[in-house]
């Protein structure tokens, strides 16, 4: 379905090639050293990095060049996911229409995905007086709503304590099944990989290495992914 | 990462409005100075009387902005090393005189320093000789009155750039006072002080409403009352606008070579932080620290408290004229903030889109286009076609916005490119462009600085009495201007009432937009 076709990004000295498939439904890790490039693969999938050279494809549509909003995708960053101006259901809201004009079934829509995150009682609130995996929470229903057929995270969870982490981790992943979506997650931890991946893309020395299954490379991994996990 | 920047890259503010704003800015200047430029009389040469203007200018000028920063230096020493109660209140009285109308500060200081003001009275009844207010002392006062708070705020912000480490640093090694100011302080004041007398030098190269209350006559007349006489009472459009293009070259010229100095106003708060102090603990120091204070306090509003005690006396005998002058210069107020949003916030966007400066441009455009001068060429441009005196107050609206166009981009541009940092990104990925970006992210997290510049613009277009003095006719008055007819028919009593209800206006509609838009913020 996303195919990266030789693809190079390059940002003054720093240089990443890429050239890999992700299919439908399935749950991506990326890990890699800091500074690998791991957020930057991420950036320049949903648009905001170009592609030095190469191609992406989606469904054999070319869409190396299309507006990040305009792409079949949506992504959770590390902070700053939700408007802090903006209630909750607005901010979900948004998801369903950027152009904000939220008619009856709309609401309907959104209530239902803030019920699925337990959070129907929050609707009016804004995202300042939630918890940080309240917050978490609101950015999953939004992604929800949007139902884009591809999900990214950049360690979307890095800021919660591990409890709360492994909560969030299993309700992203029961949410993403649900809409049938493929999802690539930036991550530090190996135990998330373990808890949520299908495969691992390992990005090192400026390369992005094919998805690679899950279970077997962490258990069994090469010299470069052991020196990295320790 | 940097992502934030990248971010910016991909979202698009509709520059496009944003660089329409520029240009019409950019084009109502540069048609005022062609029309000047096509009239200008060149073939008389400057007079006598137009050399001692351009004299006069610089010297109060210099005068001026030297007096303020001197004086300014230990107000500003002493605020920085003191708490008090009532230091808050202190600070933001600094920033009054900003908004507060220039005609109606001069009341106050007649009122002190006038004929028989206070000051006068108790000389007399000590049998000593009285002093003038009018002339260059007078003006030179009416300048330090506006400029020394300013420039106070300015040093005061520049105490606080100093990192607390070096005070920590200093008490450790008992430096004496002395040690402490030459090791500490006046390396800042080097930074920061040539930037305090360009800016206030600059501010005074423009001013003139002092000059016309305060100065006029052949000894004391700036260049911008030489272009007002030039055009109201000899009618001599030639030398006004040749007079106008002598105050463009000399005001741009050195606003050109200030732009270097001139820092950063800070319109916001934050000078009411404090920083923990060790020195200057000794009773001497204490002594002179409060006596400064005071005397910069009772120099800020007993003239202030003046105004007030006379303009109520004054209220009964007001004249019907000056309520309606009073709703034409609520409109004006409002048609200027209008004005100015409309202007701004396109503009802002597109700076804030764009990866390099460009304020300094406009900054510098705002600096040295005097209001005068942008009345006389529209007065050219217009009085073939129509009749220059119906658009009086459509070009005041305009002018009026046009001068606060500066600092309402310099308290909109930052906050604005904070939150395209922090919020682009999500934008871009939910696909909010264009128009909905401003009403999703930029209205919403601007709603403050907006409130502010709104208020800022309408309270300088309240007390403003600059191109409506030019194109002023009996039908077309604004308050400033009433005030200035009631002063010369000596009826100071309704003056002043008419000060204080000006006053409580120019204020009012500060607070009223300031207000509103720190209501409407939420976090």
């Amino acid at each position: 379905m996303l195919k990266l076709d030789q693809g190079l990004i390059a940002q003054g000295d720093f240089q990443l090639r890429a050239d890999f498939t992700l299919e439908a439904g399935r749950n991506y890790a990326v890990i890699g050293p800091s500074g690998a490039g791991k957020s930057t693969l991420l950036a320049a999938l949903c648009g905001f990095v170009p592609l030095a050279a190469g191609k992406l494809l989606w469904e054999g549509r070319d869409i190396t060049d299309a507006a990040p909003g305009a792409r079949p995708m949506t992504m959770l960053f590390q902070d700053n996911n939700l408007f802090p101006h903006l209630s909750v259901l607005q901010n979900v809201a948004l998801g369903l229409r950027p152009d904000f004009r939220i008619v009856a079934k709309d609401k309907e829509q959104i209530m239902a995905a803030l019920t699925q995150v337990a959070l129907a009682d929050y609707a009016q609130v804004k995202p300042g007086k939630l918890s940080g995996g309240q917050q978490s929470r609101v950015a999953l229903a939004r992604v929800l709503v949007q139902a884009r057929p591809l999900v990214l995270l950049d360690e979307p969870f890095a800021a919660l304590g591990p409890a709360l982490r492994n909560e969030m981790l299993d309700l992203l992943k029961a949410t993403i099944a649900q809409t049938g979506a493929a999802m690539v997650m930036v991550t530090h931890a190996p135990e998330d990989v373990r808890r949520i991946a299908d495969e691992v893309i390992f990005v090192e020395g400026g390369q992005a290495l094919a998805p690679r299954p899950a279970g077997a490379l962490m258990d069994d991994p090469p010299p470069e992914l052991r020196a990295y996990l320790g | 990462m940097a992502q934030g920047a990248v971010a910016i890259s991909r979202v698009s503010i509709s520059p496009k409005t944003g660089i329409s704003a520029a240009l019409l800015v950019l084009a109502l200047i540069l048609l005022a100075l062609v029309a000047v430029l096509s009239r200008a009389d060149a073939s008389t040469g400057l007079g006598a009387g137009d050399w001692a203007a351009i004299r006069f200018t610089v010297a109060q000028a210099a005068c001026s902005s030297v007096l303020s920063v001197l004086l300014a230096v230990p107000v500003a020493r002493a605020l920085a090393r003191r708490r008090f109660i009532g230091r808050g209140a202190l600070v933001t009285l600094l920033g009054a005189p900003f908004i507060l109308p220039v005609i109606v500060a001069v009341l106050g200081l007649l009122t002190v320093f006038g004929r028989s003001g206070w000051i006068n009275g108790a000389l007399e009844a000590l049998g000593l000789p009285t002093v003038s207010i009018y002339g260059f002392h007078g003006v030179v006062l009416a300048h330090v009155f506006f400029n020394m708070p300013l420039a106070t705020r300015l040093l005061l912000q520049g105490w606080q750039t100093i990192p607390a480490e070096r005070f920590r640093l200093s008490a450790q090694l008992r430096l004496t006072p002395r040690a402490m100011f030459r090791a500490v302080e006046l390396p800042m004041l080097g930074q920061v002080v040539p930037g305090a007398l360009a800016l206030v030098f600059v501010i005074c190269l423009t001013s003139f409403a002092v000059a016309l209350t305060l100065g006029g006559g052949p000894r004391a007349t700036t260049i911008e009352l030489a272009i007002y006489q030039a055009f109201r009472f000899d009618f001599d459009l030639g030398r006004a606008a040749l007079l106008s293009l002598v105050q463009l070259v000399l005001a741009g010229g050195i606003a050109l070579l200030a732009l270097r100095f001139v820092p950063m106003v800070s319109v916001g708060g934050g000078l009411d932080r404090l920083m923990p102090r060790w020195d200057a603990q000794g009773g001497m120091q204490r002594v002179v620290d409060a006596g400064v204070i005071t005397l910069a306090a009772l120099f800020l509003l007993v003239p202030l408290a003046a105004v007030v005690m006379r303009g109520l006396l004054g209220l009964p005998v007001m004249p019907v004229s000056v309520y309606h002058a009073a709703g034409v210069s609520v409109a004006v107020a409002l048609g200027s903030i209008i004005v100015l949003l409309a202007l701004a916030l396109p503009m802002a966007g597109w700076i804030v889109s764009r990866k390099g400066g460009g304020m300094e441009a406009i900054g510098l455009l705002g600096l040295s286009a005097s209001p005068l001068m942008i009345g006389t060429g529209w007065f050219i441009v217009i009085n073939p076609y129509a009749d220059p005196f119906d658009f009086a107050l459509p070009v005041t609206v305009l002018v009026n916005a046009m001068m606060a166009l500066p600092f309402a981009l310099r308290i909109l541009v930052p906050p604005m490119r904070d939150a395209v940092q922090a919020y682009g990104r999500l934008s871009v990925m939910l696909g909010v462009t264009g128009w909905k970006l401003w009403q999703v992210l930029l209205l919403p997290r601007l709603r403050r600085q907006i409130g502010f510049a709104a208020g800022l613009t309408g309270a300088l277009s309240m007390g403003d009495l600059g191109v409506i003095a030019l194109f002023a006719d009996p039908e077309r008055v604004t308050l400033p201007l009433q005030m200035v007819r009631l002063m010369g028919a000596y009826q100071m009593d309704a003056a002043a009432g008419a000060a204080l209800v000006l006053l409580v206006l120019s204020l009012g509609v500060f607070w009223i937009c300031d207000k509103g838009g720190r209501g409407c913020a939420e976090t």
